[in-house]
C-alpha cells in the first residue's frame, strides 16, 4: 500500500526503501528520536520529505488531495489534544471538521463503550486524565471509520491491563474490517504479540525489518 | 450655524502653561514619565502645526491627485503601524493586511462619500480626508488587534490544528474557532465605543462640530452616518484579513507552517 524509496527528511530519517502492505499490522518500535513517529507523519502527509518518493496505492502521495488522503490515512497522535468542551462535543467537532453527517448520542456512547470509558457524554474534556483523554481521542478517530490508522503510542498513558485491552480491541477492529493498522509501540511485547511485521529504527535509520516468516 | 469661536495664541500657550505645572509636579514627586509626556507634546503640536499648513493648502487647492495621496499616506502609515505594533508578522500576513487595508477601507470610504455623505465632488478635501482617516485609523486597530489575536490563537492551538489536520479536518473549519476569537476581539473596541456613544461619552468628531457652533442635530446626523462607516470599514477590512490570513498558516499541502 506504501512503497517508499530513498526517502529523506532532514537529519531525523533517511529510508532507502520499504513497503508497508495493507490489511497487516506493522508495529514501528525503536529508541526515542529514532524517527518513528516522523515516519508516521510522512504516510499521514502531514509532513513532506525533503527527498525521495511515496506512493500510496502505487500513486505518488503528493498527487492526492492531502484532506482526502488523511480520511484515509488517520493519524493518532502519542498526546491528542482535546477540542474544547464535552465528549459529545468532541465528537460533534471530528464531524464538522471532517465534512461527515452528525451523528446521534448512540453512536457516540458505542464508541466510548469500545474504548472501555464509561463515562457521561456531558463529562468534560478538560477534566479526564490522560489515559481518558488518549482512549477519548482514539474513539474520535474510530468514529471516522479511516481505511488505515497510523497510531503514535497510543497505549503510553495506560496502565499494562487497559493496554492490553485497547491494543487488542485496535486490533481485532482492524482486522474484522480488513483495514490497515500500522503502530508505533514502545513495548516490544506488543509488537511480538500483534504485528505481523516489525520495523526496527534506530536513529534514523531502519535497523530491521521482521516479518512472521523471518527477518528481511 | 454660530460663527466659529477661535482659539486664542494666548488660550493656547495657556494650555502649554497648565502642563509644564504638571510636569513640574511630577518631577518634584519624582514620579518620572516627564521626558516621554513632553516629546509626545512636542511631536503632536510639530504634527498638527504641519498637517494644518497642508491641510489649508490642499482645502485651497482642491484636486483629486491631492485627495488620492492623502489617502494613500494615510493608508501607509496605517499599515506601518499594524506591522510595528503587532511584531513579527509573517510576509505572507503582511500583504494580506495589505490587500485587506485597501479593499477594506476602499470600498467603505467610496461608499459613504458618494452615497451617504453625497459629497460633490467626490474628492473633495474638507470631507474626503477626513473621513477617510476616521475610517482608516478604526480599521488600523481592528486589524491590529485581528491579527494579533489570531497569530497568538494560532501559536497557542498549533497542537489541536495538527491533530485535527491528522485526521482529515479541513483546515478552513478547523480555524474557524480561532479566527472567530479573532474576529471579535478586533471588533470589541468598535463595539464598546458604539455602546457607549451619546452616554459615556460624546465622540470626537460630534464635539468636534458643536464646539465649532454645528445644532446637535446635525452633529449626530454625522456622527451616526460616520460610526455606521467606520463599523463597516473595521468588519470588512478585519473579515478579510482574517478568512485570508487563516489560510496562510497552512502550505499547498494543507500542512501547518
Amino acid at each position: 500500500m506504501f512503497k517508499l524509496k530513498n526517502i529523506k527528511f532532514r537529519d531525523i530519517l533517511t529510508v532507502d526503501e520499504l513497503e508497508l502492505k495493507a490489511q497487516q499490522v506493522t508495529c514501528i518500535v525503536g529508541k526515542s528520536g529514532g524517527g518513528k513517529t516522523t515516519l508516521l507523519k510522512l504516510l499521514n502527509n502531514l509532513i513532506s520529505a525533503d527527498s525521495g518518493t511515496i506512493l500510496y496505492k502505487d500513486r505518488e502521495i503528493d498527487t492526492y488531495n492531502p484532506t482526502t488522503l488523511r480520511r484515509e490515512v488517520m493519524m493518532l497522535p502519542q498526546q491528542p489534544v482535546m477540542f474544547s468542551g464535552t465528549i459529545r462535543e468532541n465528537f460533534n467537532k471530528t464531524l464538522r471538521f471532517t465534512e461527515r453527517e452528525p451523528a446521534s448520542d448512540e453512536v457516540f456512547k458505542d464508541l466510548l463503550q469500545q474504548v472501555g470509558l464509561n463515562l457521561p457524554l456531558e463529562a468534560d474534556t478538560k477534566d479526564l486524565s490522560g489515559g481518558e483523554k488518549q482512549r477519548v481521542a482514539l474513539a474520535r478517530v474510530l468514529l471516522l471509520h479511516p481505511e488505515t490508522l497510523l497510531l503514535d503510542e497510543p497505549s503510553s498513558a495506560l496502565d499494562d491491563e487497559t493496554e492490553d485491552f485497547i491494543i487488542s480491541m485496535v486490533v481485532d477492529y482492524t482486522r474484522k474490517r480488513k483495514g490497515t493498522l500500522i503502530m508505533v509501540t514502545h513495548a516490544m511485547s506488543v509488537a511480538e504479540r500483534f504485528a505481523d511485521v516489525t520495523i526496527t529504527l534506530f536513529d534514523g535509520k531502519i535497523q530491521r525489518v521482521d516479518t512472521l516468516n523471518g527477518t528481511l | 450655524m454660530d460663527e466659529i469661536k477661535d482659539v486664542t495664541l494666548i488660550g493656547l500657550a495657556t494650555a502649554y502653561v497648565f502642563l509644564l505645572i504638571l510636569l513640574s509636579l511630577l518631577r518634584r514627586e519624582k514620579v518620572g514619565h516627564q521626558w516621554e509626556l513632553l516629546l509626545s507634546t512636542f511631536r503632536m503640536t510639530i504634527q498638527l502645526v504641519l498637517v494644518g499648513y497642508i491641510l489649508t493648502y490642499i482645502f485651497d487647492n482642491p484636486s483629486v491627485w491631492f485627495s488620492l495621496i492623502a489617502l494613500l499616506l494615510m493608508q501607509g502609515f496605517a499599515i506601518l503601524n499594524t506591522f510595528q505594533r503587532v511584531g513579527n508578522v509573517p510576509r505572507d500576513m503582511k500583504r494580506i493586511v495589505v490587500v485587506a487595508m485597501f479593499i477594506g477601507t476602499g470600498i467603505t470610504i467610496f461608499f459613504f462619500v458618494l452615497w451617504v455623505f453625497r459629497v460633490e465632488p467626490w474628492f473633495k478635501p474638507q470631507y474626503f480626508i477626513p473621513l477617510a482617516g476616521m475610517m482608516i485609523g478604526n480599521s488600523m486597530t481592528g486589524i491590529t488587534l485581528g491579527i494579533d489575536a489570531l497569530l497568538g490563537g494560532m501559536k497557542d492551538n498549533r497542537a489541536l490544528i495538527e491533530n485535527a489536520l491528522m485526521m482529515g479536518g479541513k483546515p478552513s473549519l478547523i480555524v474557524k474557532e480561532v479566527s472567530g476569537r479573532a474576529f471579535h476581539q478586533a471588533l470589541l473596541p468598535t463595539i464598546n465605543s458604539m455602546m457607549g456613544m451619546g452616554i459615556v461619552f460624546l465622540p470626537g468628531m460630534m464635539t468636534g462640530q458643536i464646539l465649532a457652533g454645528a445644532p446637535p442635530l446635525l452633529a449626530i446626523k454625522y456622527q451616526i452616518a460616520m460610526m455606521l462607516g467606520i463599523l463597516g470599514s473595521v468588519v470588512l477590512t478585519v473579515f478579510v484579513v482574517i478568512k485570508w490570513g487563516s489560510a496562510t498558516f497552512f502550505n499547498h499541502r494543507a500542512q501547518m507552517k
